[in-house]
């Protein structure tokens, strides 16, 4: 009993504090969205709330809660409110089994970073995935506007065609680990060859290929730019969400960023080697992270010397001091107390490899301009499918030579 | 814990798969289809049927049904009209049903070792044990099944094109 009764209570906290931390980003994923594009185009992108716009995430949701919450009368009302619903929970379903870091042990606890530790991970998210359209394309159809209808009809049929490719090109990295079991397959990545390349599936599996295989498809089951046709505004109004209001629409928003959270961290977890730092420990891979919020204390100090508007004074030393404080705990971690710096520097590597990945997101929203329909199917069916099957074919080859 | 897991889902699937025969509109019955599909798929977790459970949704309630929802979207089909008034359905449907009744019966009671199952007792289902199974033991039916779903879609692209030309 009391076994059952730890383990229910280390779950609801884990969950307590993920649901928090998943919240907070996608959240703030927004504003780096908008500040990142800004700052592409040469603009300097939401400013007014809070020092540099940092508390627009706040004034978003306050926005969207008090909006009229509106439901025309024209559409089916039990699935125009199922659809939202469905896409947040599918979503949000997935980072359950996703790792974020080493077993780690509090108070003689020992406990997984991360939630559910299952031996179908890589599975389950491929099928919530796909479960994830229902909600798009039932909200297209339940507004019974043809322009939302369109935007279902197109996302139902890009993200079945881009699955396949997405599949098989997760298939690759899966022969190399012989599991389905996230952290077994990041286990298997951990190491260096020849001392210094690390030993992840993108670099000694070859699977550069493979990688930009499932990213580019993953940009297409996001429904992110350049594939956002579901959502084409200069054709569709708005796609599948034109009739949709308040938090409705806020819902579709959150199962979009969410659904490129869960994406990256799965690139993350099979190419990329998980949590496992790219410097090997020899190197001094404990105090990179440390370094890393130095230097920018460092930049922040030197700036709010030199401001260019008032109130950079006060809040740039601000942030400073809070990054400064962060690499002083990261070098605790390196010298004081070993068992916090592994599991600190697992969730540092993890969260940057993420965050890289959806930079590349918004990177790639600011520059690229959307597909026609029929590239986007031709490429899926002619280009991408081809190529995944091949990449899994020679993956398949080599695993078996290699014995 | 499973019993009560079980329990819920059990009664979900029934509810859906009625709910399914009793919707007028296509797209409630393809959505309680969708249900069924979900809810079974939580039955065969319950019974330690990993890779069938994750399957099941990966290939019936992801792709499957998501092709049906999009025909019915795409052609916009309506509700349907007067659904209990065809008269073979009504004379066939109890013989029908019977005869199943007696065929599932037939062929459970026939099982070599048959017994019931326990929660937690099947352990073999993950996926490195079904890979196995298939491309050992069960290699020839596997391989005769692929090739029959080759031949499926090599008709349904001929279909297709004659209609286009």
């Amino acid at each position: 009993m009391e076994l059952l009764g730890n383990f229910f209570v280390i779950t609801l906290v884990k969950t307590g504090l993920v649901a928090f931390i998943l919240l907070t980003t996608l959240a703030y994923l927004q504003w780096i969205e908008r500040k990142v594009i800004a700052h592409v185009q040469a603009r300097v992108g939401p400013y007014r709330v809070g020092p540099h716009g940092l508390l627009q995430p706040l004034a978003d949701v306050v926005k969207l809660m008090t909006k009229e919450d509106l439901i025309p009368d024209h559409v089916n009302p039990f699935f125009y409110v199922l659809a939202p619903f469905m896409a947040v929970a599918l979503a949000l379903t997935n980072i359950a089994v996703i790792p974020f870091g080493p077993a780690i042990e509090i108070f003689g606890h020992k406990t997984n970073l991360g939630l559910a530790d299952i031996n179908i991970g890589v599975l389950l998210i491929l099928a919530v995935s796909s479960l994830g359209v229902y909600g798009i394309a039932l909200g297209g159809w339940a507004s019974n506007n043809k322009y939302a209808l369109m935007g279902g009809l197109r996302s139902s049929a890009q993200m079945i065609s881009y699955e396949l490719p997405m599949t098989l090109a997760i298939a690759a990295p899966l022969l190399l680990s012989n599991s389905l079991n996230l952290r077994e397959i990041v286990d298997t990545q951990s190491g260096y060859v020849l001392g210094f390349i690390p030993n992840w599936n993108v670099f000694t599996g070859g699977q550069i290929f493979g990688f930009l295989l499932f990213m580019i498809a993953a940009f297409a089951e996001t429904n992110r730019i350049p594939f956002d046709l579901p959502e084409a505004e200069n054709e569709l109004v708005a796609g599948f969400h034109t009739e949709y209001s308040s938090m409705k629409f806020a819902g579709f928003f959150m199962a979009e960023y969410a659904n490129m959270i869960t994406v990256c961290s799965v690139a993350t977890l099979l190419f990329l080697g998980g949590w496992h730092s790219p410097v090997p420990s020899e190197a001094g891979s404990g105090i990179v992270a440390a370094l890393i919020f130095f230097g920018a204390a460092a930049i922040l100090f030197f700036h709010a010397m030199h401001a260019a508007r008032p109130f950079d004074k006060i809040t740039f030393p601000v942030f400073g001091l809070i990054f400064g404080a962060l690499g002083a705990v990261f070098l605790a971690g390196a010298f004081v107390w070993p068992a916090l710096g592994a599991a600190l520097n697992g969730l540092f590597w993890y969260a940057a490899k993420t965050l890289a990945l959806l930079f590349v997101f918004i990177w790639i929203r600011a520059t690229l301009p959307r597909f026609r329909y029929d590239q986007l199917m031709r490429f899926a069916w002619l280009f991408m499918f081809p190529a995944a099957l091949l990449n899994m074919l020679i993956t398949a080859l080599f695993v078996a030579l290699k014995g | 814990m499973d019993l009560i897991l079980f329990i819920i889902f059990a009664m979900f699937a029934v509810a859906s798969a009625l709910a399914l025969i009793f919707q007028t509109h296509p797209v409630n019955s393809a959505l309680s289809l969708i249900g069924v599909m979900v809810s079974l798929a939580v039955l065969y977790l319950l019974l330690g049927a990993e890779f069938i459970a994750a399957a099941q949704l990966v290939v019936y309630a992801g792709a499957i049904m998501v092709l049906f929802l999009f025909v019915i979207m795409l052609l916009n089909a309506g509700e349907e009209r007067n659904p209990w008034k065809a008269p073979i359905m009504a004379r066939l449907a109890a013989p029908v049903l019977l005869w199943l009744a007696a065929c599932a019966v037939y062929v459970i009671l026939g099982l070599p070792g048959y017994k019931s199952v326990s929660f937690g007792a099947f352990t073999a289902g993950g996926p490195k044990e079904i890979g196995m199974a298939i491309f050992t033991k069960y290699l020839l039916p596997f391989e005769v099944t692929s090739v029959l779903i080759l031949i499926a879609i090599v008709g349904a692209m001929v279909l297709a094109r004659k209609e286009i030309d």
